[in-house]
């Protein structure tokens, strides 16, 4: 079978085989893979922009190690993609707004080159919400992505494109950004695997900045091996960002190999009042299997759930509101003409600034103005901290968490976009992971009766990938099997 | 709860955004509606809770800070690059102080 028949398939471990025992090589992984992703763009608008030069030169590397029998690279030859509010030297980064619409970036963020540090293949950039502010990823300024397994319905946000270039098969991993559930709720509705790790695992260094005590960078993969090992390439500390961590990076490959008997899962009941059905059996006959494997499940509660919405809406966008501020004419491509300094600003911001991303930056600048930030911010603060207590006394009694991802699958495009707070709704199970910080991810688990992806969502304690990675990987070998 | 018109225009202005009186309008009811579901934290007693700000790890309280010594960073021409107007080294902007 030739390469460009593959590509939709192969692994990373299945593309090292090839590399290494002479099948193919990495130039034409990067070509079929670039063929496919601009042919696929199409129907689906998941990507923003292709950097060719930057895979083949990638790519020509790892074929001239593997000839000179130097180091080959943990991702040799992996074609991914990035979402594209990931900084990328000389490539455009837009952040999926009209008011970066020209920006090239002069440096790589952290995650990005460790990727290509490691012989990745960098196809493109992944289409998104503006500034990451959305759920379904009809807040782009450059259209919506279409999901691959439902044309007419969305692939979820904000990192749609990312979710939406590997089930499409274009690319075998993608980097997304999760705020308040960006990675995994687009990797629910698209049937593929997304990861959102620890707060502070992996460097936010060239993400652009929509919510910092919220933003995390984390992988999208076709299967959990692949997601674990991504990760492990892109987390660690860096001194370009004084919140990531020191603590070591797990061998989450070997560790996830261990058997899953007498592991103890938490079922918090919160997350299953007011669950659609068809999303609810699947769920619970994902839960029975994960018995089956061995695992003990009781129930527990995280009695602050229902606070969580109000609680991100209100941090996210305050946060926002002064990220956003940069913005401004100055520094970054886009500028509206005025006779004066301060109606060059404003024009500039109402020109540039999609609907959602104005309605975010007003919120926070309410809930933060003179008076009011007792009663929202640091209100919202306290109700934080006792969200996050509530998966610290959780995860004492079980090892880990086992809820949906969303209430519902992929939602078809136009279908809540006249209603801001019910699209805010279709995060309700993941901004809690985001608030407390805790290690979280999105494994598929089945289908709902319409034939759409249904995700199991998995919570374990801080640092702890390599449960979360066990869970998924045991419960993945189980169901493919 | 319900915004204002007038209340929208001081927070745009606040925020450096123009906004059309369509979208003044429109601002009004969308974060009238998000502030009245926020309301509901009101029903939490926090008053013996620490703000949470930031996730924390265990270090030492000097761990994340570097040696101060040079490296290289962004030239001018690259940091001045995306810049819609430029001049000697500098971002130019309208002019703010009138001779």
């Amino acid at each position: 079978m030739s390469i460009s028949e593959d590509i939709a398939t192969l692994s990373i471990r299945s593309i090292r085989d090839g590399l290494l025992n002479k099948k193919f090589s990495a130039t034409e992984i990067a070509e079929a893979a670039l063929l496919h992703a601009v042919k696929h763009n199409e129907a689906t608008n998941s990507f923003l922009a292709f950097s060719p030069e930057r895979a083949v030169t990638n790519a020509e590397k790892v074929d001239s190690a593997i000839a000179k029998g130097e180091y080959v690279g943990q991702l040799a030859g992996v074609p991914v993609a990035v979402k594209d509010v990931l900084a990328t030297k000389g490539v455009r980064t837009t952040c999926g707004s009209k008011i970066l619409e020209h920006y090239i970036p002069p440096y790589d963020a952290t995650a990005v080159w460790r990727l290509e540090a490691e012989g990745a293949l960098l196809v493109g950039k992944t289409n998104c919400d503006e500034f990451a502010m959305g759920s379904s990823n009809e807040n782009s300024a450059y259209g919506p992505v279409r999901n691959p397994r439902a044309l007419d319905r969305v692939p979820g946000g904000s990192s749609g494109g990312s979710a939406a270039a590997v089930a499409q098969g274009s690319v075998v991993a993608s980097l997304g950004s999760d705020t308040g559930g960006s990675i995994r709720q687009p990797a629910s509705f698209c049937g593929v695997t997304g990861v959102t790790p620890t707060y502070g695992r992996v460097s936010r260094y060239g993400l652009v900045a929509y919510a910092s005590s919220l933003d995390h960078v984390g992988p999208f993969a076709r299967n959990v091996e692949d997601a674990a090992t991504v990760l492990r390439v892109i987390a660690g500390r860096d001194d370009q960002d004084s919140t990531s961590a020191f603590t070591p990076v797990d061998d989450y490959a070997t560790m996830m190999r261990h058997s899953l008997r007498g592991l103890k899962l938490g079922l918090p009941k919160e997350y299953f009042e007011g669950l659609q059905s068809d999303t609810g059996d699947v769920i619970h006959a994902a839960v029975r299997q994960l018995e089956s494997l061995g695992c003990e499940v009781q129930e527990v509660s995280l009695p602050h759930t229902r606070y969580a919405l109000s609680c991100y809406y209100i941090i996210a966008t305050a946060e926002a509101s002064s990220n956003l501020a940069r913005f401004d004419g100055v520094r970054y491509s886009a500028r509206a003409e005025a006779d004066n300094l301060s109606d060059m600003y404003r024009n500039t911001r109402g020109a540039g600034f999609g609907v959602e991303v104005k309605r975010r930056i007003m919120l926070g600048t309410y809930v933060l103005s003179a008076g009011y930030y007792d009663a929202y911010y640091r209100k919202a603060q306290q109700v934080r901290a006792l969200i996050s207590r509530d998966f610290t006394e959780a995860l004492e009694k079980v090892d880990a968490l086992v809820t949906p991802v969303s209430p519902f699958p992929a939602f078809k495009i136009g279908e809540k976009t006249s209603d801001p707070l019910a699209m805010y709704l279709s995060d309700v199970y993941t901004l809690t992971g985001d608030l407390a910080g805790v290690p979280c991810m999105s494994v598929p688990c089945g289908q709902s009766p319409e034939g759409l992806p249904v995700g199991l969502q998995i919570f374990t304690k801080h640092f702890d990938e390599s449960t979360m990675f066990r869970l998924a990987y045991q419960y993945e070998l189980f169901t493919t099997q | 709860m319900i915004l204002s018109d007038e209340e929208v225009r001081y927070v745009a202005d606040l925020a450096n955004l123009r906004l059309s009186e369509e979208e003044v309008r429109h601002m009004a009811r969308d974060l009238g509606q998000i502030l009245t579901h926020i309301e509901q934290l009101n029903e939490l007693d926090t008053r013996n809770v620490t703000a949470m700000s930031q996730v924390l790890f265990d270090e030492d309280e000097t761990a994340t800070l570097r040696e101060d010594v040079p490296h290289v960073t962004l030239s001018n021409a690259e940091a001045l690059a995306n810049a819609p107007a430029s001049g000697a080294g500098y971002y130019k902007v309208p002019k703010v102080i009138e001779r």
